[in-house]
């Protein structure tokens, strides 16, 4: 974005775009990973299947791999040529690699481990009997798990979906493999924090680091508080 | 109400809940409470839970008349929530965030609709006491509240068996003594077969009709509570010697 002051073309010290964008992409990639996360955790916490260590291991390897890593299996699995990424493109008219759509899966992936771990371990946290006791009294497995396991699980899941939040928020290297460094399309707050110090703009810099801080700092309080009170309860 | 013979529980069944660890069991029970006796580990609540449905049997049949809930050989296996069977765990497993209405209005089916649940549900507290526990949850109960709010939520779905897993063992026993005394009356109007496990002598006694005693996963014998000799007062079956032959004496 450029500015006119006076006669000189300067770029403003601040430009809330790229940060808009990153918490845009943060709010569809936490509510994606709510869906998927938690029905996974819920998979892994309460069906026995052949693999499921195995599966537990897949959801969990974005945690430790590097993020170059995962970028080139995302770029592998939904890039131009594959399947998922033929079809995507054929039915919504534009492709996933770099575009928006491409970010919000990079923050997604990142973002996945934590809901799948911290939501599993929620889950598993609820005291079997009293699943046991729903069912008893008439439940079915699903109205069991609706009405009793996840509303006690439900702190738990609310921390996990924080911190996915604020994991997607944060995302640089997934982001930048998938989705590039388009500014106002895929630029997000830390591809451009990246930018700014390349380009010596240490104000603009500043400005989104300490935002991003600000952001990351209240959700990691806030999580402490539910988790605290949720142990209290138990 | 239908014939007794087909309100008689009739188990059956052999399983394996540890490695190394066999449950065999066979008994009737029919309408009226039936006690489960025997020591810590003889596979009471296994027992209960291949009743109610919460643990398989690798053989064997359950059945409440000619109905079955669990056949092997004809493969049946009716699931827990269709069973009807009431269950009253020992750690009572109250929901913390439900207030007592809505833990007793649980099992009740959706076709009641809401205010005819409700009403049940004030009239079953009511009857044991607890109506004042209405909008109040578990969390805030006391042991002997906790109690009655978790028979009132097991006699809610109307069961066809009730099934009660020591409930009674987190209370004094001032209070048991008076909880079971007055449970009494209530369990037997209910017509249904109730099992109920307790290594209390004096609880068995003064609740049961017909005694099961089971040490090591093996029925040892089957008979009338009155069989059960007095003992002081609150022995329990670990400290109950038995005779080589499995009576007591």
């Amino acid at each position: 974005m450029v500015a006119k002051v006076g006669t000189l073309d300067v770029r403003p010290a601040l430009d809330l775009a790229p940060l808009l964008l990153s918490l845009q992409i943060a709010t569809l990639a936490t509510i994606v990973s709510a869906i998927v996360g938690v029905g996974l955790a819920t998979l892994l916490a309460n069906v026995r299947f052949p693999g499921r260590d195995l599966v537990d291991v897949a959801v969990t390897a974005p945690i430790v791999l590097p993020p170059t890593v995962l970028g080139y299996y995302l770029l592998v699995a939904v890039g131009r040529r594959s399947f998922i990424g033929h079809l995507f493109e054929a039915v919504f008219g534009s492709p996933i690699v770099f575009t928006r759509t491409g970010a919000v899966l990079a923050a997604t992936v990142g973002a996945l481990p934590l809901v799948v771990k911290s939501g599993r371990a929620a889950l598993e946290g609820v005291d079997a009997t009293l699943v046991r006791a729903a069912r008893t009294l008439g439940a079915s497995p699903v109205r069991a798990f609706l009405t009793v396991q996840l509303p006690l699980a439900g702190r738990g899941i609310v921390a996990a979906l924080m911190l996915a939040f604020a994991r997607s928020l944060g995302d640089f290297g997934i982001t930048l493999m998938v989705a590039g460094d388009i500014p106002g399309e895929t630029q997000t707050a830390s591809l451009a924090i990246y930018d700014a110090i390349q380009e010596h703009r240490d104000q603009a810099a500043l400005i989104m680091v300490l935002s991003l801080t600000t952001i990351a700092i209240a959700i990691l309080y806030g999580v402490n508080k539910l988790t605290a009170r949720a142990s209290d309860a138990r | 109400m239908p014939a007794e013979a087909d309100r008689t529980l009739h188990v059956r069944a052999r399983l394996r809940p540890t490695a190394g660890f066999t449950l065999d069991v066979e008994f009737d029970a029919p309408p009226g409470v039936t006690v489960l006796f025997g020591p810590s580990g003889a596979g009471k609540s296994t027992t209960l839970a291949a009743i109610a449905g919460l643990a398989r049997p690798l053989a064997g049949r359950i059945a409440l008349g000619d109905t079955p809930w669990f056949d092997a050989e004809q493969r049946v296996d009716v699931a827990v929530h269709r069973r009807r069977v009431a269950y009253v765990f020992q750690s009572l497993a109250l929901f913390p965030h439900m207030t007592g209405t809505a833990n007793v209005a649980y099992g009740m089916p959706p076709s009641m609709g809401r205010d005819a649940r409700a009403a049940r549900a004030a009239e079953l507290l009511g009857r044991l006491h607890v109506a004042h526990l209405a909008d109040r949850r578990p969390p805030t109960y006391s042991g002997g509240e906790a109690q009655r709010v978790a028979l009132a939520r097991a006699l809610a779905i109307d069961p066809r068996a009730v099934l009660l897993d020591e409930p009674f063992s987190a209370l004094d026993r001032e209070l048991r003594i008076a909880l079971v005394a007055e449970l009494r009356d209530q369990l037997r109007d209910l017509g249904v077969p109730v099992v109920f496990v307790t290594h209390h002598r004096q609880e068995a006694r003064a609740l049961g009709d017909r005694l099961v005693i089971l040490d090591g996963g093996r029925v040892k014998s089957l008979g009338k509570v009155q069989d059960l000799a007095p003992g002081p007062a609150d022995m329990s079956f670990d400290e109950t010697p038995l005779d080589p032959d499995g009576a007591l004496r």
